[in-house]
């Protein structure tokens, strides 16, 4: 468990004055995620609105080490730096203690990035990947990735006269890291830190690589006003659309059960890129929706042994 | 005094032991034909304990080169190897590597890129990655990639440099031909290198660093100036660097190698293995009175454009042979570089294009007399006829 008393005493690791929207999840995730390290961090990340907002020549957000690569290589860039830290730390020309953290979007993870990771994940590189899944390709203009739902408006899944928006559902990226059988792998939500910090913590104590999908609102691309990211990203976890939990060495386990299940169309009504599901006629995309969670929160449960 | 040992090695063996020998912090690498037996020796070496080397076992070779500029930004002294497709799906990253001026030095073995598929010798893979930012040097022989492979980690890491260094063989011709070379002891190479010194590592946690920023119109400039900065400071230090191994080690290694060219009239000029059956035709040619001389290019990039020039300045005809097609309806690229190299020639030899031996297709010592002959024919009739031919292939 994290103390919000202590996380407010520790250095700021990512400054403000980024050019990231107002609203953006992405510096949030960012800042909770570093905050939970005790020990120094270096950071990679993948070519997206994280790093296009915060590298800006000749400024940088950053106050600790960061490295950008490319769109498709943030773990294999991440891997590249740990294993320099091992080989140099073996031949005593380094000395410290340092955690290795890779960010990406979902482009740069679910999709482009996904091989690079997995290759990452298969050798036992120790270091941590945080997806902040913002559910499109935001930094060139909300396009679907293979991350964004069913249904959802995007600029290369437009909601048309025959084609209601996406028409598949979202890749279950959690559970095909999960399949790796990495010693840690979660899933999480900006909106509620105690639970990705403690993650982050738990994560970097893994003695291996390890694995964070966390839900990263994107105002602009999922159509909310900007002072409202948290909420949203908490009644992802409410409707089950998005739930917390962890598998650790192989054993599934809930992290947070949302006192009152709410509705995922209710989640889907306070984002203007489901407006066209709401209109006379797309009732089915509705039903299916409803049926996906469903089905996939059951599936979670027998994961979790508690079907 | 310098031990030295002579030992039969192929390109690959070579190169592995150069590897061996250099010792690196990091080696992350993907195997494939006809490179395979680089990475593949070495991790035999790391597996045995006889190297230091973190070995990096990569799922292909954009992780491969994406993982070595991630171990080089962080400080390490970083190898890997590869070949044809392998340097093509590199390539996205290759430039990464340049323009971060991170010191990766790559054993390169020539082979032809897809479709067809074909896993032997031309020059089209490192020809397609000629303006990477990399230094290019070509070898004719296994000593040659191994001399290269040391050479290329002192003229990589030089901070008046500081740009990543491809040493290449050419595939199966040299990475499998098996030939007598001279090794360097193992301190005698561990003291050439020496120890990397980078200026501004990632794991400096006390000072972290931003690698990798985004430049807008207001940089971006700037930067990529710095990086030509550094190849035009790499000819001084590929040189020294050169004289500096030959003084050591008795073998001296500068731009070009020039083959009976003082008095010659009719010249070719090429990369890799292909010079030593040139040498022959040369000598086969000079037996008859013909005024024959070749140029060999080791240094590619940077391009010796003033030096070719030079020293081709006397001779009144010259074959460029081009393993590789730009399929620019205008010539290979070692062609026109060349013939821009001697533009500015108070009186330009006239330059023709061959190009040869794509996919491994044999050339033989009466192939290149043949293109002597036609040489010849030019320098007497000062006529070009066909700028640009393709040598050995069915029409």
């Amino acid at each position: 468990m994290a103390n919000i008393k202590e996380l407010t005493k520790k250095n700021e690791p990512l400054s403000g004055g980024h050019r990231a929207c107002a609203g953006c999840a992405a510096p949030v995730v960012v800042r909770q995620a570093l905050l939970a390290s005790d020990k120094p961090v270096v950071v990679g990340s993948a070519t997206g609105c994280l790093e296009v907002t915060t590298t800006i020549f000749p400024y940088t957000a950053w106050n600790v080490p960061f490295i950008h690569n490319a769109f498709e290589n943030s773990a294999a860039n991440v891997s590249g730096v740990e294993t320099a830290y091992r080989a140099l730390k073996k031949r005593g020309s380094f000395d410290k203690e340092v955690n290795f953290i890779a960010f990406g979007g979902d482009g740069g993870t679910y999709d482009i990035g996904l091989q690079s990771l997995s290759g990452a994940m298969e050798r036992g590189h120790r270091m941590l990947y945080i997806c902040y899944d913002n559910g499109a390709y935001m930094n060139t203009g909300i396009q679907r990735s293979s991350a964004t739902p069913f249904g959802a408006n995007t600029t290369t899944s437009p909601a048309g006269k025959k084609i209601p928006g996406k028409t598949q559902f979202k890749k279950d990226l959690t559970k095909i890291i999960a399949a790796h059988n990495v010693p840690y792998v979660a899933q999480a939500s900006v909106g509620y830190w105690n639970d990705f910090i403690t993650k982050v913590q738990k994560a970097l104590a893994t003695d291996g690589p390890s694995f964070i999908n966390v839900l990263s609102p994107c105002r602009l691309g999922w159509g909310f006003p900007p002072e409202e990211t948290m909420e949203i990203a908490r009644q992802a976890v409410a409707c089950r659309i998005w739930p917390l939990y962890e598998v650790i060495n192989g054993t599934w386990k809930i992290t947070f059960q949302p006192k009152e299940v709410t509705s995922p169309l209710d989640w889907m009504k306070k984002q203007t890129r489901f407006r066209h599901v709401f209109q006379p006629g797309n009732e089915s995309i509705l039903q299916k929706v409803e049926e996906q969670v469903e089905k996939e929160w059951q599936e979670l449960l027998r994961q979790c042994g508690q079907a | 005094m310098v031990t030295k040992e002579k030992a039969a090695r192929t390109g690959n063996e070579a190169m592995a032991e150069a590897m061996r020998q250099i010792n690196p912090d990091v080696v992350a690498a993907y195997p494939i034909t006809p490179a395979t037996e680089i990475v593949q020796i070495f991790s035999g070496y790391v597996a045995d304990g006889l190297v230091d080397t973190e070995y990096v076992a990569v799922e292909s070779e954009h992780s491969a080169m994406s993982a070595c500029i991630g171990a080089s930004a962080a400080g390490a002294r970083v190898m890997t190897g590869t070949s044809s497709q392998g340097l093509m799906l590199m390539a996205e990253v290759l430039y990464i590597a340049s323009g971060m001026r991170l010191p990766i030095v790559l054993a390169e073995v020539n082979r032809a890129i897809s479709a067809p598929i074909n896993i032997h010798c031309d020059h089209s893979d490192t020809m397609a990655n000629r303006d990477a930012g990399w230094i290019q040097l070509f070898s004719e022989n296994s000593q040659e990639a191994y001399d290269n492979m040391i050479q290329a980690v002192r003229i990589a890491e030089h901070p008046d440099v500081s740009l990543p260094t491809m040493a290449t063989t050419d595939g199966f011709i040299i990475s499998h031909g098996m030939e007598a070379i001279e090794l360097i002891s193992d301190d005698e190479v561990q003291k050439f290198v020496g120890k990397y010194q980078p200026a501004h590592p990632l794991l400096n946690v006390d000072k972290p660093i931003t690698a990798g920023a985004l430049d807008f119109t207001d940089y971006y400039f700037e930067h990529r100036r710095q990086i030509a900065v550094g190849m035009a400071n790499a000819p001084k230090v590929i040189a020294r660097i050169g004289k500096e191994f030959g003084d050591k080690f008795g073998r001296y290694y500068g731009f070009t190698e020039s083959y009976k060219l003082d008095d010659a009239e009719v010249a070719i000029a090429c990369l890799g293995s292909t010079a030593g059956t040139a040498r022959v035709a040369v000598d086969n040619l000079r037996s008859r009175g013909v005024k024959a001389g070749l140029l060999k290019i080791r240094v590619f990039r940077p391009f010796p454009a003033e030096e070719i020039a030079n020293i081709l300045k006397n001779v009144k005809a010259i074959a460029v042979l081009d393993r590789s097609d730009g399929l620019s309806n205008f010539g290979g690229p070692v062609f026109n570089e060349i013939r821009s190299a001697l533009y500015d020639l108070p009186s330009r030899p006239l330059v023709v294009d061959y190009i040869y031996g794509l996919g491994g297709r044999d050339i033989f010592v009466a192939d290149i007399e043949k293109v002597y002959q036609t040489l010849s024919d030019i320098s007497k009739s000062g006529k070009i006829g066909d700028l640009v031919q393709y040598l050995g292939v069915r029409e």
